[in-house]
């Protein structure tokens, strides 16, 4: 057991996996420099081969990973900042994603996309702070949101390994943050949510970095109330059965998510615990709002959820009865 | 008059037959939608697959029939599949623009404009790795070479000298948009930029493209990198197959009739005699109608799976359409589970 941090827990899982496969490579931009610092000496242990520094060319590179993939290699494709999702979202959504579907089952696209840095934090501006990944999960790509450096191992090395194209967003505020990490290789599953804190009062579903934050709450409001923690960790497939019985006990539901409110995750899972479960309230959300963020940092952090708001949702639902 | 000319021939002319038995299929709503026709442009494909080997590549287009026909693709599969058919090459799950075989290399037509020519970079680059002299052929009209990811594709393949043939089938229009009204400067020019050997080549005959190809391929295998070749061709109907309901006239008819007077079917023909052309003929008649009854007697998809093949793990998409019943059944579901 080693404690480190989550980007180091990225970039072993990158290592271990690259040393257990050898047909897995890693494309993107200055990762031989390792400008993220996800695959910090790759192309010592690896060579220039299978750690490839790829031109600014987002669509190219990803579609090569495709190609790759369809001819029998292992892919992971880093994005250096998460916008650029934007320029490869059609490789992405309309191609990788669709390959399997659209040609009746005849091939797979084992593609790992990694997005280290993503929902950045203090004066990034408009074009480098996005956290798009609701898009992913409109599209039904597979994509996992981890908040610890033992999930973000675990479930990294379950994205690499898995035989469709998987999103992996690592959130710039918990790229920092430290957990207990074996030193065995293992996995965490696709597609399981995590308890991190078991409450009776209110479920705060906690998306990503936000995890901290809603920890901190729960303790803080200790004396008034029982906080109950969802990390889902992968939001497409959803746990949506562990939200459930979570729902079950609680019947209050707040969403906590670091990306904008229209047609966002909040909203997917506030429709459905509403269409699904049973509620003793109506289930509010803390998001984004919807503008690009701006750069001077105390107008960033009026646009952002915020431990704040959170309180201020957590009291409102409390409050609330069925309107029933 | 060698074995050669007369299977140029016989493809040539299983494509163009294949091609207007779909218009007809088409216009009697046999199969859904629209496709785009081939037609006038066979030589291409058949001059370009011909100089192939079964475990090479290609990725293909909207415009996609020729190219898996002339790669081997089972024409009583591609029909069954034109006609959204369980036995069709994707299991009536792609249709028209995006047929595909990849046992035989075909990395699928492709409804977004060139966006294959990345897969075809990348599955060479995969071949060299593993040790293999693959060639990997991309596919993609005139209209492609004004879309970034092909030009940032050209950039990476010339600079890992990937084995990768650019084929690029000059039709003088992006839909209805003229290529001098399109395209700054020549395709050639653009891919001689990137270092990488680069030429034009009459499209309407098979031999120059086969000719053209053969030494694109050699190159390739032997590690002189991508090759780019501009198909001059020309397609005589529209850009669909309902095109010639909507009365366009972005085309001169004198102009039509000049390609027209160079059809590939009738190039490759005349270059046989009488008798092996009428019974190629004959074959070709026999094959296509072969793959029509085929076709028509394969059973359409069950809709219950529609929501199948999404993912490698057999994991579904959830079902929404039993998410309609009333909330009541739904929570006895969730608590029983």
């Amino acid at each position: 057991m080693t404690r480190m941090r989550y980007l180091q827990a990225m970039s072993k899982a990158v290592r271990d996996e690259m040393q257990r496969d050898p047909s897995l490579f890693i494309i993107g931009e200055d990762i031989q420099e390792s400008l993220r610092g996800v695959t910090a000496g790759l192309v010592k242990e690896f060579g220039t081969d299978r750690v490839i520094d790829a031109p600014i060319s987002e669509q190219a590179f990803t579609g090569f990973a495709t190609g790759a993939g369809l001819a029998g290699q292992r892919a992971i494709v880093e994005y250096q900042i998460p916008s650029l999702l934007y320029v490869a979202f059609e490789q992405i959504v309309n191609q990788a994603q669709k390959m399997s579907l659209m040609t009746g089952g005849q091939v797979n696209v084992p593609v790992t996309y990694i997005a280290p840095g993503s929902g950045a934090r203090l004066g990034l501006a408009g074009q480098h702070s996005d956290h798009p990944y609701p898009l992913f999960v409109h599209m039904g790509v597979k994509t996992v949101l981890p908040s610890t450096a033992y999930d973000a191992y675990g479930l990294l090395v379950s994205a690499i390994r898995d035989d469709d194209p998987v999103l992996f967003f690592g959130p710039a505020a918990a790229l920092a943050k430290r957990d207990d990490v074996p030193d065995e290789p293992f996995t965490v599953e696709l597609g399981k949510g995590r308890i991190h804190r078991t409450g009776t009062d209110v479920t705060v579903v906690a998306v990503g970095h936000l995890v901290y934050d809603a920890l901190a709450l729960a303790d803080t409001l200790a004396q008034e109330m029982s906080i109950e923690v969802y990390d889902p960790r992968t939001l497409h497939p959803f746990d949506w059965e562990l939200l459930a019985s979570s729902l079950a006990r609680t019947r209050r539901l707040v969403v906590y998510d670091d990306s904008n409110r229209s047609c966002g995750l909040a909203a997917e899972i506030l429709a459905t615990a509403s269409e699904e479960m049973t509620l003793d309230a109506p289930p509010r959300r803390v998001t984004r709002a919807d503008v690009p963020i701006s750069f001077s940092v105390d107008l960033e952090r009026r646009a952002l959820p915020s431990i704040q708001r959170l309180e201020a949702a957590v009291r409102g639902v409390m409050k609330d009865r069925s309107r029933d | 008059m060698t074995e050669r000319t007369s299977e140029f021939y016989r493809t040539i002319k299983t494509i163009r037959r294949f091609e207007e038995r779909v218009v007809e299929l088409v216009n009697a709503n046999e199969i859904a939608g629209v496709t785009h026709e081939y037609i006038g442009q066979e030589a291409v494909a058949t001059g370009v697959c011909a100089a192939l080997r079964p475990d090479d590549i290609i990725t293909s287009t909207h415009r996609g029939h020729g190219h898996v026909i002339a790669k081997g693709g089972d024409i009583r599969r591609m029909m069954a599949e034109l006609l959204g058919r369980k036995d069709g090459l994707n299991r009536g799950r792609g249709g028209s623009m995006h047929i595909a075989d990849v046992s035989l290399g075909i990395f699928g037509a492709n409804g977004m404009v060139g966006a294959g020519a990345p897969f075809a970079a990348g599955a060479a680059w995969a071949a060299t790795r593993s040790g293999r002299d693959t060639v990997a052929v991309s596919f993609f009209g005139d209209g492609a070479v004004n879309q970034g990811v092909v030009m940032e594709t050209m950039n990476l393949a010339a600079l890992r000298a990937l084995p990768v043939i650019f084929a690029c089938e000059n039709n003088g229009y992006a839909i209805t948009l003229s290529q001098a009204r399109s395209t700054a400067g020549s395709p050639v020019a653009r891919a001689a930029a990137y270092g990488m050997a680069a030429d034009t080549v009459d499209g309407m005959d098979v031999e120059a493209v086969h000719s053209a190809t053969t030494s694109a391929v050699h190159r390739a295998r032997q590690g002189g990198g991508p090759t780019f070749l501009e198909f001059l061709t020309y397609r005589f109907s529209g850009h669909h197959t309902a095109e010639h309901t909507m009365g366009f006239r972005y085309r001169a008819d004198d102009e039509i009739a000049e390609w027209r007077a160079r059809d590939p079917v009738e190039l490759a023909g005349g270059r046989l005699n009488g008798v092996v052309r009428a019974a190629i003929d004959a074959q070709v008649e026999a094959l296509i109608a072969d793959a029509v009854d085929f076709a028509r007697n394969s059973p359409a998809p069950d809709p219950d799976e529609a929501l199948d093949l999404l993912y490698a793990d057999g994991r579904r998409a959830r079902d929404v359409a039993v998410l309609d019943r009333p909330i009541s059944d739904v929570n006895e579901g969730a608590a029983r589970s």
